[in-house]
C-alpha cells in the first residue's frame, strides 16, 4: 500500500516535471534570459567595469614652458590615471571644458613654477577635478599626491630634497566635500525613472494582445501612432510626478543642490521619460506576451545600470563599453541631471546629450510604429 | 426544431458610400488566404445584398473567421479582390473600419472597464460628437441601465454578448460582422439577440453572422456554407435544401442503433443520424436510397415516413462531400 502510494507520488511529480520541461523548451525568451543575463553580468563586471578608472580626460594649462613642467606631465601620464586630451590657453576655456564634462581634470602649471622650484620655494601645481562622481576622481587625486615626491626624483637641476619639492593644490569642484549622495541622488532619479517607465509601457501592447482586446482595437479606425501616443502620454505625467518626488526628497533629505535652471531640468527630465516610455513600448511591440516583454525590459535594464555611469565611473570603462553606454538614454540623462544639479550647466553645454536623447527616442518610436502589427497576419 | 421564422423581408436599402451598385454590401472574388502551408480560405467568391442577414456556416476551422477578418481589413488576402460597402478591402480598410461593426468570437472589450466606460471609449475612437450621450443611449437600448457601472468582466455571458453587440452598433455602422456571437449563450439570450439583429436589419443594416446553430441559420435571409476553405452552397435556406437533392426518410421503432449501423454500410446511404426517437436516413440518389431501405420497409416494427431533409442533414452531407474531395485531391 505504502509502496504504491510512494510510487504514485513520484510519478505525479514526474508528470509535472515533464510538462514544465516541455513548456520551457517552447519558451525561447525565458531560455535566452537564463543564458544571457549571467553571461552579460560576467562580461560587464569582468571587462567593462573598473572602480579605479584610468585614462581620465585631462586638460592642461601651461603658464610657462619648462622642463620640470613637462616632466610632471609625463609622470602624470605614467600613472595611467590621466590622459591629456587638451592644452588650453586660459582659465575660461578650462572652466568651459570642466563644466561641459569634456574633461574631468584640469592641471595648471603656474608661471614661474620652475624658478620657484629651484629656489626651493615649494610652488603649487593647481589641479581642478570634477568631483560630481567622487569615486571616479578620488583614486586619481590620491595618485597625484604621490607624484610630488616621485616625479622629479631624477631631475638633477633641482637641489636634493627631503620634503616634496612642490605641492599639489587640488580643488574638487562641484562636490568639494565628496559627498556621495550628491552623486547618487541625481543618478537614482535617472535609474528609477528608467525602470518604472520601461515596465509601464513594456506591457502596454502585449496586455491588449493577451487579453484579446487588440482585435477590437485593430478593427476600429485608430492608427498605430495614435495608439502609441495615447498609451505613452499618461505615463509621462506619472513619470514627471515620480521625478519631482525624487528631486524633492533629495533636496530636503540629502541637501542635494539644484544649481542650474529648474525649468531646464524639468524639460529634459520629461524628454528622458518620453524616451524610456518609447523604448518600453518598442519592447511591447516586439514581445509575444507580457512575460517576454518583462524579460526584455530586465535584459535592457542591466546594461543601463552597469554601463551608464550610475554605479561605476563612465570614464573608466574601455572604449567599446563607452560606445555601448552612448546608446543608452540613461547615460545621457545622468550627465544632464548631474550637470544641471551640481554644476549649474546650461542647455548649450548639454546640447550633445539632449540631442542624443531626442534621437534615441525617435529611433525607438520608429521601430515601435513599424513593428506594430496593423493586421493579425 | 424550427423556431418561428421572422419575416424574410430585407430591410429598406441604404445609400452606399462607395461607387458600388447600391444594393450590394459585400462582393468578393477569388479570395485566398493561407497560413504557412495550410490554405484556410480557397478561392472564395460571394456577394451579400444590403439589408440582408447573411448566415455564414461551416465546421470549425473552415475559414469563417479568416474570411470575416479579411473583410474588415484585419487580414490581408493572399490573392483575390473584393469590396466591402464599396471600399476596396485591400487598400481602403481604414474607410471600411469606420462603417463596419465587428464583433469578435472571443469577448474583446476591456474587462477592467465598466460598461459605460467601454461604450464611451468606442464612441470616442469613432469620433462621435457626444460620446457620453451615445453611451447613455446605447445603455438604455441594451437594457443595461442597472449595470452601467459594473465592470465588463463581471457580466454574465449573455450580458457580455449584448454589450459587445451594443459596442459594435454604437458608431452607427452600415455592416455588422458577427463572428459566432451566440457561442455559449443560453437559449433565451440567444432568442433576444436574434430579435435585436432582425430589428437592426429592418433599419437597413447588413449583417454577416457566422454560427454553428441550425436554428440560427434558419433565421437568416440567406446562408453560405463554407468547409475547408471552399464555399459549398449558398442561397436562401429553401434553395440550399432544394439544391442538395437529398432524399430523406425518417424511421422510428425498435432497435434503431443496430439499424443505423446496418444502413450506414449500405450503398447509396450517405448519412444516418439519430434525432430523438427516430433516425434520419439520407442519400443523394433517390433510387439508391429507396433500394437500400427496401428490405426494412416491410418490417412491421419500423415506421417509415418520407421527410424533407433538414438543414443539418444538408450540411452534414456537404461536409462529408467536402472531406471526400479533400481526400481525393
Amino acid at each position: 500500500m505504502i509502496g504504491s502510494g510512494t510510487r504514485m507520488f513520484l510519478r505525479r511529480i514526474g508528470a509535472m516535471l515533464l510538462k514544465e520541461v516541455l513548456q520551457l523548451r517552447r519558451d525561447r525568451v525565458s531560455l535566452a534570459t537564463m543564458i544571457t543575463i549571467p553571461l552579460m553580468q560576467l562580461l560587464l563586471f569582468g571587462y567593462a567595469i573598473n572602480t579605479q578608472p584610468r585614462h581620465l580626460p585631462t586638460a592642461v594649462l601651461l603658464q610657462e614652458q619648462s622642463d620640470v613642467g613637462r616632466s610632471i606631465l609625463s609622470a602624470m601620464k605614467n600613472t595611467r590615471y590621466f590622459e591629456i586630451v587638451r592644452e588650453v590657453r586660459d582659465e575660461a576655456e578650462f572652466d568651459r571644458l570642466l563644466q561641459s564634462g569634456t574633461v574631468l581634470f584640469g592641471v595648471e602649471i603656474p608661471a614661474n613654477f620652475e624658478r620657484d622650484l629651484r629656489r626651493g620655494d615649494r610652488p603649487a601645481l593647481l589641479v581642478a577635478a570634477d568631483a560630481t562622481d567622487p569615486v571616479g576622481s578620488g583614486a586619481a587625486l590620491a595618485a597625484l599626491n604621490t607624484l610630488t615626491t616621485t616625479a622629479l626624483r631624477w631631475d638633477r637641476s633641482i637641489p636634493e630634497f627631503t620634503a616634496p619639492p612642490f605641492d599639489v593644490r587640488s580643488h574638487a569642484r562641484y562636490n568639494p566635500a565628496a559627498v556621495s549622495q550628491l552623486n547618487i541622488v541625481p543618478g537614482l532619479l535617472g535609474t528609477i525613472l528608467t525602470l518604472t517607465m520601461l515596465i509601464f509601457t513594456a506591457l502596454a501592447v502585449t496586455r491588449e494582445t493577451e487579453r484579446g482586446t487588440m482585435e477590437t482595437l485593430l478593427a476600429m479606425p485608430i492608427s498605430p501612432v495614435e495608439i502609441m501616443l495615447g498609451k505613452i502620454a499618461p505615463y509621462v505625467v506619472i513619470g514627471f510626478l515620480q521625478g519631482s518626488l525624487i528631486v524633492g526628497a533629495g533636496t530636503l533629505l540629502f541637501a542635494v543642490p539644484i544649481l542650474g535652471n529648474l525649468a531646464l531640468l524639468a524639460t529634459l527630465t520629461t524628454l528622458f521619460i518620453a524616451t524610456n516610455l518609447s523604448v518600453g513600448y518598442t519592447f511591447s511591440t516586439l514581445a509575444q506576451n507580457q512575460l517576454q516583454a518583462m524579460q526584455m525590459a530586465m535584459m535592457y535594464f542591466l546594461p543601463n545600470l552597469l554601463l551608464s555611469g550610475f554605479l561605476f565611473p563612465f570614464a573608466g570603462m574601455p572604449t567599446w563599453a563607452q560606445w555601448v553606454g552612448e546608446t543608452l538614454p540613461l547615460t545621457h540623462y545622468l550627465r544632464i541631471v548631474r550637470s544641471i544639479m551640481l554644476k549649474g550647466s546650461t542647455l548649450a553645454e548639454l546640447r550633445y546629450d539632449t540631442l542624443s536623447l531626442v534621437v534615441l527616442m525617435l529611433i525607438a518610436m520608429t521601430i515601435a510604429v513599424t513593428r506594430f502589427r496593423r493586421t493579425l497576419d | 426544431m424550427t423556431a418561428p421564422l421572422p419575416p424574410l423581408v430585407p430591410g429598406p436599402g441604404v445609400t452606399a458610400p462607395g461607387s458600388q451598385p447600391h444594393d450590394i454590401a459585400i462582393e468578393v472574388e477569388g479570395l485566398t488566404k493561407s497560413f504557412g502551408n495550410t490554405v484556410v480560405v480557397r478561392n472564395l467568391t460571394m456577394k451579400v445584398r444590403r439589408g440582408l442577414i447573411y448566415g455564414f456556416l461551416g465546421p470549425n476551422g473552415s475559414g469563417k473567421t479568416t474570411t470575416i477578418r479579411m473583410l474588415c481589413g484585419l487580414l490581408t488576402p493572399d490573392s483575390g479582390r473584393g469590396t466591402c460597402l464599396g471600399y476596396d478591402i485591400r487598400t481602403e480598410s481604414e474607410k471600411i473600419k469606420r462603417h463596419v461593426g465587428y464583433m469578435t468570437q472571443r469577448f474583446s472589450l476591456y474587462q477592467d472597464l465598466s460598461v459605460r466606460e467601454n461604450l464611451e471609449f468606442v464612441a470616442r475612437i469613432y469620433g462621435l460628437p457626444d460620446p457620453r450621450g451615445a453611451a447613455r443611449a446605447a445603455i438604455a437600448r441594451l437594457g443595461l441601465e442597472g449595470r452601467a457601472e459594473q465592470l465588463a468582466g463581471a457580466l454574465s455571458g449573455g450580458w457580455k454578448q449584448r454589450l459587445a453587440l451594443g459596442a459594435c452598433t454604437l458608431p452607427d455602422p452600415q455592416l455588422l460582422l458577427l463572428d459566432e456571437p451566440t457561442a455559449g449563450v443560453d437559449p433565451k439570450a440567444r432568442r433576444e439577440f436574434w430579435n435585436e439583429i432582425h430589428a437592426l436589419a429592418a433599419q437597413g443594416l447588413t449583417v454577416l453572422v457566422s454560427t454553428h446553430y441550425m436554428d440560427e441559420a434558419e433565421r437568416c435571409h440567406e446562408i453560405a456554407y463554407i468547409a475547408y476553405g471552399n464555399l459549398l452552397a449558398h442561397g436562401t435556406v429553401k434553395e440550399v435544401v432544394a439544391a442538395s437533392h437529398l432524399t430523406t426518410w425518417t424511421v422510428s421503432g425498435d432497435n434503431l442503433v443496430a439499424l443505423a449501423d446496418t444502413l450506414a454500410k449500405r450503398d447509396g446511404i450517405t448519412m444516418v443520424a439519430p434525432f430523438g426517437t427516430s433516425l434520419h436516413v439520407s442519400g443523394p440518389d433517390k433510387a439508391k436510397v429507396d433500394g437500400a431501405i427496401a428490405d426494412f420497409r416491410a418490417d412491421p416494427a419500423l415506421t417509415w415516413e418520407p421527410a424533407e431533409p433538414s438543414l443539418e442533414d444538408v450540411f452534414i452531407d456537404l461536409m462529408g462531400q467536402a472531406q471526400g474531395n479533400g481526400a481525393r485531391s
